[in-house]
């Protein structure tokens, strides 16, 4: 079991409370799973021009100055570092090619755990309660909140294997479930120069869509090509800067609520993981179909 | 009027539960803010009223042997799972495997039920007044299973004694199931079944019967032989 979140916010007035309002989902969602807990914000809280990095590293205090210094400059004039826990969120005009180079040569015990110019993702072993308060996630504000809390059954427990996957820029993915076939389409990316942090299955489907977006299909065409290619089950919440989609696999085994109203579209893998939201009792609640590709 | 209020804001699932369990046959109980609450009303052998004030989550009614139970609200997966005795009634959608390996008793949902409703049923009841998901009536042994509207893929796959009424179309039909014309008896029952159920919107004249074909039921040893 793992419990998945997807809250997209339709009301600009809610952005304020988007952390606020995503908190109690992932806290109720602890009851599927309590190894590890992330959650992606995407916030325009930056030029359009900059690109933001999540990065993190396991050791606490960690000298992200010294860091930061050791990567020749890469982050260009004006980069600013904010260090909170064991997670440093920079953001930099620089050309980001040249920086993603320069993060995956750099220090091997800093993990780059998301980037783009929306995309915020705070992740690490540990219940929701711990994590979210770790990360001030209740104050945080955005548009678009993408959550996960874990109970692992196909790779280990750490902060790496945690969800979301966010491996393109702005796109992230949480899944329940488990793939079957994902060593087979795992292989077959790495043959086509697909780099992998892990030997986590999630990160294998999270890398597909990746390389399907980056070929230029649309999402939802993306996660046709998931029901596909994958074999096993699945229920996944995945987002892009400007959207946000769902699928289930054929047997629909994994549970997937939606629940919306004029203001939000909201995604849990139980419904009283909503039961708190605003408005939730006038809320058109409905389970997307097996193989049923929904987009907002 | 109802003799006992509880509410789950102000209660735990477990209180209000062990509460229930105390009260003597006859008492009409509200429940009320039941939030999506899972295993509300679970396990019961008394015969008392329990009205449930909202959407409530998995298990409702499960293992019970005796109360009846009404949802004013949608519950989420395996409502009246293994249920013995008794009604649990939905007035809104129910998820998943609605009354699975249910023995005895009624589930009846007014909306749509969604995939593997009345999965591997023993020996209850299952009424729906909406849809059906996919993989409806899987392997069930025994018992009914009575859908107003449309059932989706794979209806009844591996159906063993159940007989299975459908008043909208079958999407397709699973393995080993075969069509048969309603009798006497079945148009009997289903009188019985709108009448308890409401559901005035099906009628008898339209309904589609689904058993086993019993293909299944013993191994041929030359199937697929090739020798």
């Amino acid at each position: 079991m793992c419990g998945i979140v997807g809250l997209k916010l339709k009301n600009p007035a809610l952005e304020n409370q988007l952390g606020a309002l995503t908190v109690p989902i992932l806290d109720c969602l602890a009851s599927r799973g309590e190894d590890s807990t992330g959650i992606a914000i995407y916030t325009h809280d930056i030029g359009k021009s900059a690109h933001k990095y999540s990065l993190y590293n396991p050791e606490m205090p960690f000298d992200w100055e010294q860091y930061v210094g050791s990567l020749d400059g890469v982050f260009g004039d004006g980069f600013t570092l904010t260090v909170q826990a064991r997670q440093a969120l920079v953001v930099s005009e620089a050309d980001p090619v040249q920086i993603l180079s320069a993060l995956r040569h750099g220090d091997p015990t800093v993990r780059l755990f998301g980037y783009g110019n929306a995309i915020d993702v705070f992740k690490e072993v540990g219940p929701a309660s711990v994590v979210c308060e770790r990360y001030g996630i209740a104050n945080r504000a955005g548009y678009m909140a993408i959550g996960h809390t874990r109970m692992a059954t196909e790779s280990a427990v750490t902060t790496e294997h945690s969800h979301p996957f966010a491996v393109n820029a702005d796109v992230c993915l949480v899944h329940n479930g488990s793939f079957s076939n994902y060593a087979s389409v795992r292989r077959d990316l790495v043959d086509h120069g697909i780099h992998f942090d892990t030997d986590n299955d999630s990160e294998v489907c999270a890398r597909f869509i990746g390389r399907e977006l980056a070929e230029g299909a649309t999402m939802a065409d993306a996660l046709k090509t998931v029901l596909k290619t994958f074999d096993g089950f699945y229920s996944l919440v995945v987002a892009s800067e400007d959207s946000m989609a769902v699928v289930r696999d054929s047997f629909a085994c994994k549970p997937m609520v939606v629940a919306e109203t004029d203001d939000y579209v909201a995604v849990a893998s139980e419904y009283h993981a909503l039961a708190e939201l605003p408005g939730i009792e006038d809320a058109r609640v409905f389970e997307p179909n097996p193989e049923e590709v929904l987009s907002w | 009027m109802v003799d006992v209020e509880y509410s789950c804001a102000s209660m735990t699932l477990r209180e209000i539960n062990v509460a229930l369990r105390a009260l003597p046959d006859g008492t009409t109980v509200r429940i009320s803010e039941p939030r999506g609450c899972h295993n509300l009303v679970v396990g019961l052998s008394n015969k008392i009223s329990v009205e449930i004030d909202g959407n409530a989550g998995y298990f409702i009614g499960g293992l019970c042997d005796g109360p009846d139970i009404t949802v004013n609200g949608s519950v989420g997966w395996s409502v009246g799972e293994n249920l013995m005795a008794g009604t649990v009634r939905v007035k809104g959608n129910a998820s998943e495997s609605a009354c699975a390996s249910s023995h005895g008793g009624m589930v009846i949902v007014e909306g749509d039920a969604s995939s593997r409703a009345g999965i591997s049923l023993k020996g209850g009841t299952l009424c729906v007044g909406g849809s059906v998901g996919h993989m409806s009536g899987f392997m069930a042994q025994a018992g009914t299973i009575f859908v107003g509207g449309d059932a989706q893929g794979s209806l009844g796959d591996s159906l063993y004694e159940a007989v299975i009424y459908v008043g909208g179309k079958v999407s397709s039909l699973g393995s080993d199931t075969k069509v048969e014309e309603l009798t006497d008896v079945d148009k009997k029952t289903l009188g019985e079944l709108i009448a308890i159920t409401g559901f005035d919107h099906v009628s008898t004249d339209n309904v589609t019967k689904i058993v086993s074909a019993k293909t299944l039921y013993n191994f041929d040893a030359l199937k697929d032989q090739k020798y």
